[in-house]
């Protein structure tokens, strides 16, 4: 007791003799305090700091997407003409006339080629998809007036949602002074308005951005990671398993798991070029498609999983192994119905990440050609497809400005399925984790 | 029964000219061989961590039904040699053996030895209670459903013939269906030497069965264990020495490596033979 209490008191305190080592305890204890102080205050900062971050990030993404959720419409009154449409095959008619007709009867004052061709551009091409679509579904319609609601082109719609200004001179504007009076008109006769784009959710891609969606992409992205979980999960759970419970250890396991260290750290458009060599060429697999974007991202992701899985049996304390082993259980046996169960949360929370991380993942898509302007929505694994942050690339490097906020809206369609990825993950561990 | 330093001494050269002369020999040791073979022989038994020699030829018979304790200061050896016997030591890489250890006339090493049947008849109960975080009875009927026990009535006698051996069943009998980890430490020991019993082995191996427990569980353990006596060949790896002289019939003093003394429990306790047992067992040193 006194030897501890000596040495310290030869130095701070002087010659105030004998101390006792309590008293040597309370003189640091407010510096000890101090120090914890100072780093609760650092990590308070830290968590702040990164907080304002992400909210800066979602408040540019939100305030620029969110209006891409509602879109210009114009009602038009399109007189179904018995002449101009064919009862026995509707599909071959001239839509597109018929929609110019409807727009011409509504200003009927425009007569010369060129102020017509500016008229007609103030709706969407889709218009006459759209009508053909109602035709289609209904031929008894043909004879009469129906009213539609035809999508505005993007330029209306921007200037509706006031990103084109009037005040700038005309030279400057991508709407012409007439085509601006044509549209107030629209508006006084409450013949124009935004309402929920449907097309956003529903819709491909496409060249004109009142016609494109995000559904194409997030369809295309569904199939790729249905692929890559079908294909990492079990094999990367198998990997795990042997390396960590039966492998022997040795320098060959021993290259192998640097190697998947390795792997891991490989920037991902390594993964596909060797796809676009590997997958492509080799096997001729067809190109921008889901199948093969699967199996790109499966190699990606392989490492993760396997590394995930890997801590999470190793997190098993060994004294459940040796109890299964110790009343005769074997390896098998013990791995199945005891070390399994215990690191399977944490397996799943790995497998969740990585697949969170290849749904977020571009680069090795490009190189087997999934960057292709695909306007189909994807059906099954062999049609060409898009994911989503392949859509939102092309999007953003999109000149119109209607595109900008379809970006913002595409990449907050992305971060809520990444989201609901990660909250899974939190859920599913919650669900199943065993203490001890 | 002269069992002194020199003896030991002279083991090598025992070997060399290869006459089988037994040394560290329990006074019962010619008895026992006339009635019947003792439970586990080892013979010139050495266990290697890598280059680390933590047992060092080791010979000793140890007799069946009766219970041996195993005592030494850390790191002597004394668990490693435990867990030997029912091959656990296999679980870390590093570690293989030479010489012959025996079970039944079987070697515990032998090529063709299936370990997990082995463990089947030798049974271990560890330092830390390990129970599976499952249900007490799931605790209890895992063992006799790897083996292909699978009638329901079947299991539910094992479980209850098993839980009262091991002095649970009154404490459980009503919360079969909860999960084994709400159980106290000394319970959750106890849950873990009946898991044990359960599969029907003939020898215990109690790796410092108690250490982990307070007093009032390490009683009922060593209760059970006089309980048991009779009924199994038991082991125990205990650092208490107390608790050696109470419970056992035989106890072997490890040190370094070496099996210093082995002898009847009284006699080790009473007169050791050797001076560093008598160095240890009058506290010493630890």
């Amino acid at each position: 007791m006194s030897s501890v209490a000596k040495k310290p008191s030869t130095g701070a305190s002087g010659g105030s003799g004998r101390e006792r080592a309590i008293d040597i305890v309370n003189r640091r204890l407010a510096k000890r305090y101090r120090v914890e102080k100072r780093f609760r205050f650092y990590g308070l900062c830290s968590i702040i700091a990164s907080v304002v971050f992400l909210a800066v990030l979602l408040t540019s993404i939100v305030g620029n997407g969110y209006t891409a959720f509602f879109q210009t419409y114009i009602k038009l009154d399109v007189a179904l003409d018995a002449t101009m449409l064919d009862r026995a095959d509707p599909g071959g008619s001239d839509y597109q006339g018929i929609i110019k007709k409807s727009i011409n009867k509504l200003y009927p004052e425009v007569e010369d080629r060129r102020s017509k061709r500016e008229l007609y551009a103030l709706f969407s091409s889709g218009a006459a998809f759209q009508l053909r679509n109602t035709v289609m579904e209904n031929p008894d319609l043909i004879g009469t007036t129906v009213t539609l609601w035809v999508p505005a082109d993007d330029d209306v719609d921007m200037l509706m949602k006031g990103h084109i200004k009037r005040d700038v001179p005309e030279s400057g504007r991508r709407l012409s002074d007439k085509q601006l009076g044509w549209i107030d008109r629209l508006a006084v006769e409450d013949r124009i308005e935004k309402r929920f784009n449907v097309t956003f959710f529903t819709a491909g891609d496409s060249r004109e951005p009142e016609l494109s969606g995000i559904w194409g992409a997030v369809k295309g992205s569904f199939f790729t990671l249905l692929i890559t979980l079908v294909l990492s999960f079990p094999i990367g759970l198998a990997a795990a398993v042997y390396l960590e419970e039966f492998a022997p250890k040795n320098l060959a396991t021993d290259f192998i798991e640097v190697n998947i260290n390795n792997l891991a750290a490989v920037p991902s458009i390594v993964f596909g070029l060797l796809g676009l060599a590997v997958f492509l060429n080799f096997f001729g697999m067809p190109r921008s498609t889901p199948l093969v974007g699967g199996l790109v991202l499966t190699l990606m992701t392989l490492p993760t999983i396997i590394i995930a899985s890997r801590a999470a049996l190793k997190a098993v304390p060994p004294s459940i192994r040796e109890a299964a082993l110790g009343v005769g259980s074997s390896k098998m046996q013990m791995v199945s119905s005891h070390v399994l169960p215990l690191a399977l949360p944490g397996m799943l929370t790995g497998t969740i990440i990585g697949m969170a991380q290849a749904l977020g993942e571009t680069a090795p898509l490009l190189m087997i050609g999934m960057v292709a302007f695909i306007v189909d929505v994807p059906g099954g694994f062999t049609d060409p497809a898009a994911v989503m942050p392949v859509q939102i690339y092309l999007w953003a490097d999109s000149p119109e400005r209607a595109f900008l906020e379809r970006t913002s809206a595409a990449i907050m369609v992305l971060l809520a399925f990444l989201i609901l990825m990660n909250a899974t993950a939190v859920v599913m561990r919650k669900r199943f984790e065993k203490r001890w | 029964m002269q069992m002194t330093v020199e003896e030991k001494d002279t083991d090598k050269v025992a070997s060399k000219s290869g006459a089988t002369r037994d040394i560290f020999l329990p006074p019962e040791r010619q008895r026992v061989r006339d009635g019947g073979n003792p439970h586990v022989m080892a013979k010139n038994f050495s266990i290697f961590y890598g280059d680390f020699e933590a047992v060092k030829k080791v010979s000793a018979d140890i007799l069946s039904k009766y219970v041996t304790a195993i005592i030494g200061p850390s790191g002597c050896g004394k668990s490693t040699f435990l867990r030997a016997i029912n091959r656990m030591n296999d679980l870390i890489p590093s570690c293989y053996t030479t010489g012959t250890l025996m079970f039944d006339g079987e070697d515990i090493y032998g090529r063709y030895t299936d370990e997990v049947q082995l463990r089947k008849k030798i049974g271990m109960v560890f330092q830390k209670p390990n129970p599976f975080p499952k249900s007490i009875f799931d605790n209890i009927a895992y063992g006799p459903r790897l083996h292909g026990v699978k009638d329901k009535k079947v299991l539910e006698e094992i479980v209850e013939k098993s839980l009262r051996k091991a002095a649970l069943w009154d404490e459980v009998k009503d919360r079969m269906e909860r999960n084994a980890l709400g159980l106290s430490g000394g319970q959750q020991q106890r849950l873990c030497v009946a898991r044990t019993l359960a599969v029907g082995p003939e020898i215990l191996l109690l790796d410092e069965p108690t250490s982990a427990l307070d007093p009032k569980a390490t009683a009922k353990i060593e209760d059970l264990i006089e309980e048991l006596r009779g009924s199994y060949t038991i082991l125990i790896v205990t650092h208490n020495m107390q608790q050696a002289s109470r419970v056992s019939d035989y106890t072997m003093f490890y040190y370094e490596g070496d099996l210093v003394e082995y002898a009847p429990t009284k006699q080790l306790f009473t007169n050791p033979r050797d001076q560093v047992t008598e160095d240890y067992i009058t506290g010493r040193f630890s």
